[in-house]
């Protein structure tokens, strides 16, 4: 086995296993908010157990280990087809030791191989830089808090949402309201105003990259961010949806030009089990340093 | 937190509400989308595999063949029991289900006939894959392992003190309800 595969199968390992401290640090946090003797402390004690007991055992922190998203930022010149043949080769082996479930299924015969490797599964984003380091990070996003996510074009008029930022804070509060606890709060919002359909929601999930306590270098969207992570706080959903004051643990927007004819909100849910890893490699594709 | 214990008689359940901290100790059957999509076309149940006054539980596990030929679950929590929302009642009524362990919550159609049929719906903390792998003492058999492959197939679970929380009772009470009515109008303030 190459060392870039023992590497990347590391990674997901890792990834599977482990959660990031930013997230952890966040939870702890919200645990202490909740209302003792509460449902909602209940949740939050049973995860902070379930984060450590699958660090110890090196299992998967939730059992659907998701969408297996690759993000890599690489120098020009870097063999991106030995690195998406080794990367599939990683993943048929982390499924094999039990990192991963066998979750991939093929969308028109209903069969699942067992490999989680087929079309667009996992999925590559390559960006190349202008530096010699190797940089891949994991994302592993389950179905539940895929499955609510959801994109608006405004105007709305359900909504009342215009198209103007305070359209898009109306849009993306509809959204935590329709989620409820069904995306496994709490939550993390990934959010991309403008863009094409695709476009949109690609970039929302690139926000989930970023650390939980980040702010938003742009003034406009970090004011933005903070109000509806206030606000989504304020409703009272709680954490699995069982009432209570932590319903999001971050929001996360960024901006995209847009065609004078569209304006798209694109809005991601991560779940708690916030699985996002990150390795730089060496030279000899060993790991090098851990990104999170 | 109160024990449920088997048989999971349909006294038993009807003395639970909402709000009510549970630890489930018994056997549990695993069943998502492929299995409600099969009985709900009238498909029929493995032979082994009875669900009256039985607990279905919406997971798709991770389950590790040992070396010994046995199974061990090494990740099992909840999936999103929505989904199955075109299906459960009818599946409630037809095999006499007492309980449905699940994430999310379910819709009116299941409301009523968690009231009309005597069942709950038992709230698992999503996610939470180590900690209910934990309660998962044994896993006794697995139906279904070919036709609609691991995650999907119906495994049987003995579990012991497996923490859930009632948030639809026998009685027509749903926490779901109560909690998007709620955040419903407290957003409509700050809009």
């Amino acid at each position: 086995m190459s060392e870039l595969q023992n590497s990347l199968v590391e990674l997901i390992r890792r990834t599977s296993a482990e959660i990031p401290d930013d997230v952890n640090q966040s939870i702890l946090a919200s645990l202490e908010q909740e209302k003792k003797g509460t449902i909602a402390e209940s949740a939050l004690k049973i995860i902070d157990q379930n984060i450590q007991l699958a660090k110890r055992k090196s299992q998967p922190i939730c059992q659907d280990t998701g969408s297996i998203l690759y993000y890599v930022d690489c120098p020009v010149g870097f063999d991106q087809i030995t690195f998406e043949e080794t990367a599939r080769e990683a993943v048929k082996l982390a499924t094999k030791k039990g990192y991963l479930r066998q979750n991939s299924v093929d969308s028109l015969t209903g069969k699942n191989d067992g490999t989680n490797v087929g079309p667009g599964a996992p999925t590559f984003h390559f960006h190349q830089h202008r530096s010699p380091e190797v940089n891949v990070r994991l994302v592993l996003k389950g179905g539940g808090c895929e499955n609510v996510g959801t994109q608006y074009s405004l105007p709305d008029g359900k909504l009342n949402a215009n198209r103007d930022l305070d359209g898009c804070r109306k849009a993306i509060l509809d959204a935590v309201l329709q989620a409820q606890g069904k995306g496994c709060g709490p939550g993390i919002l990934g959010v991309c105003i403008g863009g094409d359909r695709a476009t949109g929601y690609e970039m929302s999930k690139t926000q989930f990259l970023r650390l939980i306590p980040d702010r938003n270098p742009n003034p406009e969207l970090d004011k933005l961010e903070q109000d509806v992570l206030k606000t989504a706080n304020e409703l009272g959903i709680g954490p699995m949806g069982f009432g209570g004051k932590t319903t999001l643990l971050g929001v996360k927007i960024c901006a995209a030009n847009r065609l004078p004819a569209s304006y798209f909100v694109s809005i991601s849910y991560m779940c708690w089990a916030y699985r996002r890893q990150g390795v730089t490699l060496d030279a000899g594709e060993k790991l090098a340093k851990w990104l999170y | 937190m109160t024990k449920l214990t088997f048989p999971f008689t349909e006294d038993k359940i009807r003395a639970l509400k909402v709000g009510d901290e549970m630890l489930i100790s018994g056997v549990v059957f695993t069943g998502r989308d492929a299995v409600h999509k099969y009985l709900y076309d009238g498909g029929k149940l493995p032979e082994g595999v009875n669900l009256r006054d039985g607990i279905l539980y919406h997971c798709g596990p991770v389950v590790m063949k040992q070396d010994d030929g046995s199974w061990k679950a090494t990740a099992a929590g909840p999936t999103t029991s929505i989904r199955e929302e075109p299906y459960q009642a009818q599946i409630i009524k037809d095999f006499g289900l007492r309980g449905v362990i699940g994430k999310g919550g379910m819709g009116d159609k299941t409301l009523a006939a968690c009231r009309d049929f005597g069942c709950v719906y038992l709230h698992a903390v999503g996610g939470a894959a180590q900690v209910l792998a934990d309660c998962i003492k044994r896993v006794r058999n697995v139906y279904f392992y070919e036709k609609f492959g691991a995650p999907e197939a119906i495994w049987e679970f003995a579990v012991e003190d497996f923490p859930a929380v009632v948030t639809m009772d026998a009685h027509g009470n749903s926490l779901h309800k109560e909690v998007f009515a709620k955040s419903q109008a407290e957003l409509a303030k700050r809009i």
